[in-house]
């Protein structure tokens, strides 16, 4: 067997089926990719999601606790708190060797996302298992625990922006290339998703008199999602073709459709509690839709040489020019 | 940190906090005289118990170990290909033999290349990667957590997760055995000494002799201003580094890292000033 020459877009030379860039060819090893796929499962996937509930919950608590909106406040506190048990148990079991969790806490390194991220999730972790607590008090304490719980939820809501964005920069810090490239616009992405899974969470939660600021949130949400996963899908190159193909490309078309109609159920159905729960609902799964498309897209351009090969060589040629 | 800790120039060792370590070492693979016997799979898989990796047939030439992996630390790459300039002697026009093969084969064992600006050891959240006196790159078996980080931050696919175990392995350059002054096993097995352990300046010098005797030879990860400032691990050539596997330009990830962490900043104020505006906006 002699080494492979592979072709880039076997389908896309195809009539009327014009692509974003130009075939061109490019050599490999057998056809076996450079870099490493992550060997992550779908745990962090799912901790994606989770996370930014998380933090978009306690916004949303922190906004309603602010405004004298209970049931904002309480739904925020109790989906903040049920999120990062999920969010725990997610990572810890998504490592090769989970009774040695305890190790990230050995040291803070700026240099590993996953460091930051662990001191940002124990840090978000306290102020909002500590509301979520004062949100559960039985009533005869609730005299001592409301204040407790108003400054626990404004602190969880300052960290939050942290936890939400924070694995954004997680994912672009690898070699896998359709993430790395994606690092100016993944951080909004990600925001966006937050916001928009809170305001999901409060538009099931509340009824219709408190819920309108939940709707401005999922929309400015919904906008910022929209818009930065606009830029991963179109102005990547080559980068952005595992983002449009396969599973992920269905996964990231379905959180689009479903952001889209989450927001206008929201928008249009505001005087109905029906509507807006189930515009809740489609906010919710498409964050879950889309953190799993931008996960799997990145494997997918991990496992394809050409992803490597193709950008290095159009960077180099670049410098060789100038 | 110095000016140049996540990119750049840079001695890795003194910044890493050694007062006064001794030379940085390194690998020098030479291609051009290695002969594909494996010795150096085989000695590394010996010296360092590391487990068999399966009985695979891949169909790749006389490669059936794949590539490098958890439990591959040393990988011999094999490929056929054409011969650059087809013979024209008389011979061969005629019909007879031909006085040259019309084909050409590659080979050459791939390694961890010990960056000076190291992807896997910047992202470990752990402290199990961590920077030796001699300039390479270590995972503590007793630390590491197996989080799994390290290994798409490689931008050469070379750190991996040993599956039934859960952490994560690599070459260690022999730690066990440079701090006595011993080679490394793969390089003490070597036949043709197309693997050269040494101190990595004086291993510098000598490949920028070799390069310029054999035809079509190109050096690969010597440049201290590539984008991972240069390997510990360095290869002699004789085509394009994709052919054996290798990335054309890596450029360590967290050479943006700062960049990242801004973007995430700009974001994370946009999310908290989209929420104060949802809430104390004007009623709708």
């Amino acid at each position: 067997m002699t080494e492979e020459t592979g072709r880039r877009s076997s389908k896309g030379a195809g009539k009327g089926d014009r692509s974003m860039v130009p075939p061109a060819d490019f050599r490999s090893y057998y056809g076996r990719p450079i870099v490493r796929p992550a060997v992550w499962h779908h745990d962090i996937a799912a901790y994606l999601f989770t996370g930014g509930l998380a933090a978009g919950s306690a916004l949303l608590a922190a906004g309603g606790d602010a405004t004298g909106r209970s049931s904002l406040r309480r739904a925020g506190r109790v989906t903040a708190l049920g999120a990062l048990v999920a969010s725990t148990y997610f990572l810890i079991n998504d490592l090769g060797r989970p009774e040695r969790f305890h190790h990230m806490l050995r040291v803070a390194k700026p240099t590993s996302p996953m460091s930051m991220g662990t001191w940002i999730l124990s840090g978000f972790g306290a102020f909002a298992g500590a509301a979520a607590a004062a949100e559960l008090a039985p009533a005869p304490l609730r005299r001592l625990t409301t204040p407790l719980g108003t400054v626990s939820g404004y602190a969880a809501a300052v960290t939050a922006p942290a936890l939400a964005t924070y694995t954004a920069v997680l994912l672009a810090d690898t070699a896998t290339p359709s993430w790395h490239a994606a690092y100016p616009e993944l951080p909004f992405v990600f925001a966006g998703s937050a916001l928009a899974s809170g305001a999901g969470v409060g538009l099931i939660a509340a009824p219709v008199d408190e819920a309108a600021p939940v709707r401005k949130m999922a929309v400015l949400g919904a906008a910022m999602e929209l818009y930065g996963a606009h830029r991963v899908e179109t102005t990547k190159g080559i980068l952005s073709e595992p983002y449009a193909q396969g599973r992920p490309g269905k996964l990231l078309r379905a959180g689009r459709t479903l952001t889209a109609l989450g927001v206008a159920g929201a928008v249009l159905g505001r005087r109905s509690r029906v509507v807006s729960a189930l515009s809740g609902a489609a906010l919710l799964a498409a964050s879950l839709a889309t953190r799993f498309g931008i996960f799997e897209g990145g494997i997918a351009s991990a496992k394809d040489p050409k992803y490597t090969v193709v950008p290095q060589r159009e960077r180099l040629a670049r410098r060789n020019r100038s | 940190m110095g000016t140049n800790s996540l990119y750049g120039p840079l001695d890795p060792a003194p910044d890493a906090g050694y007062a006064e370590p001794p030379p940085r070492m390194g690998f020098f693979t030479d291609t051009s005289v290695c002969i594909g016997c494996k010795a150096c799979e085989v000695a590394c898989k010996e010296w360092n118990a590391v487990p068999d990796d399966g009985f695979d047939l891949l169909g790749h030439s006389y490669d059936n170990t794949g590539g490098l992996s958890a439990n591959s630390w040393r990988h011999v790459a094999f490929i056929e290909q054409p011969a650059p300039q087809p013979s024209m002697d008389a011979l061969a026009i005629a019909g007879g033999a031909p006085a040259h093969p019309d084909f050409r084969w590659l080979m050459m064992s791939n390694v961890c290349k010990h960056c000076t600006h190291a992807g896997c050891l910047d992202v470990c959240p752990t402290g199990a990667l961590f920077r030796t006196e001699f300039g390479t790159v270590v995972v503590q078996e007793d630390v590491c957590n197996g989080c799994g980080y390290c290994i798409p931050a490689c931008p050469y696919g070379v750190i991996d997760q040993r599956k039934d175990d859960g952490r994560a392995w690599k070459c260690t350059m022999c730690y066990d055995r440079i701090g006595d002054g011993l080679t490394p096993a793969c390089a003490q097995a070597c036949p043709t000494q197309s693997i050269q352990y040494g101190v990595l300046d004086e291993l510098r010098e000598r490949a920028a002799q070799r390069v310029q005797e054999v035809e079509g030879a190109r050096l690969y990860g010597h440049d201290e201003n590539d984008g991972v400032g240069g390997d510990g691990a360095f290869f002699l050539l004789l085509d394009e580094p994709e052919v054996y596997g290798l990335p054309p330009d890596p450029i360590v990830t967290t050479k943006e890292l700062p960049a990242m962490w801004k973007r995430a900043g700009v974001a994370g104020l946009a999310m908290a000033a989209a929420v104060v505006v949802s809430f104390l906006g004007g009623r709708s």
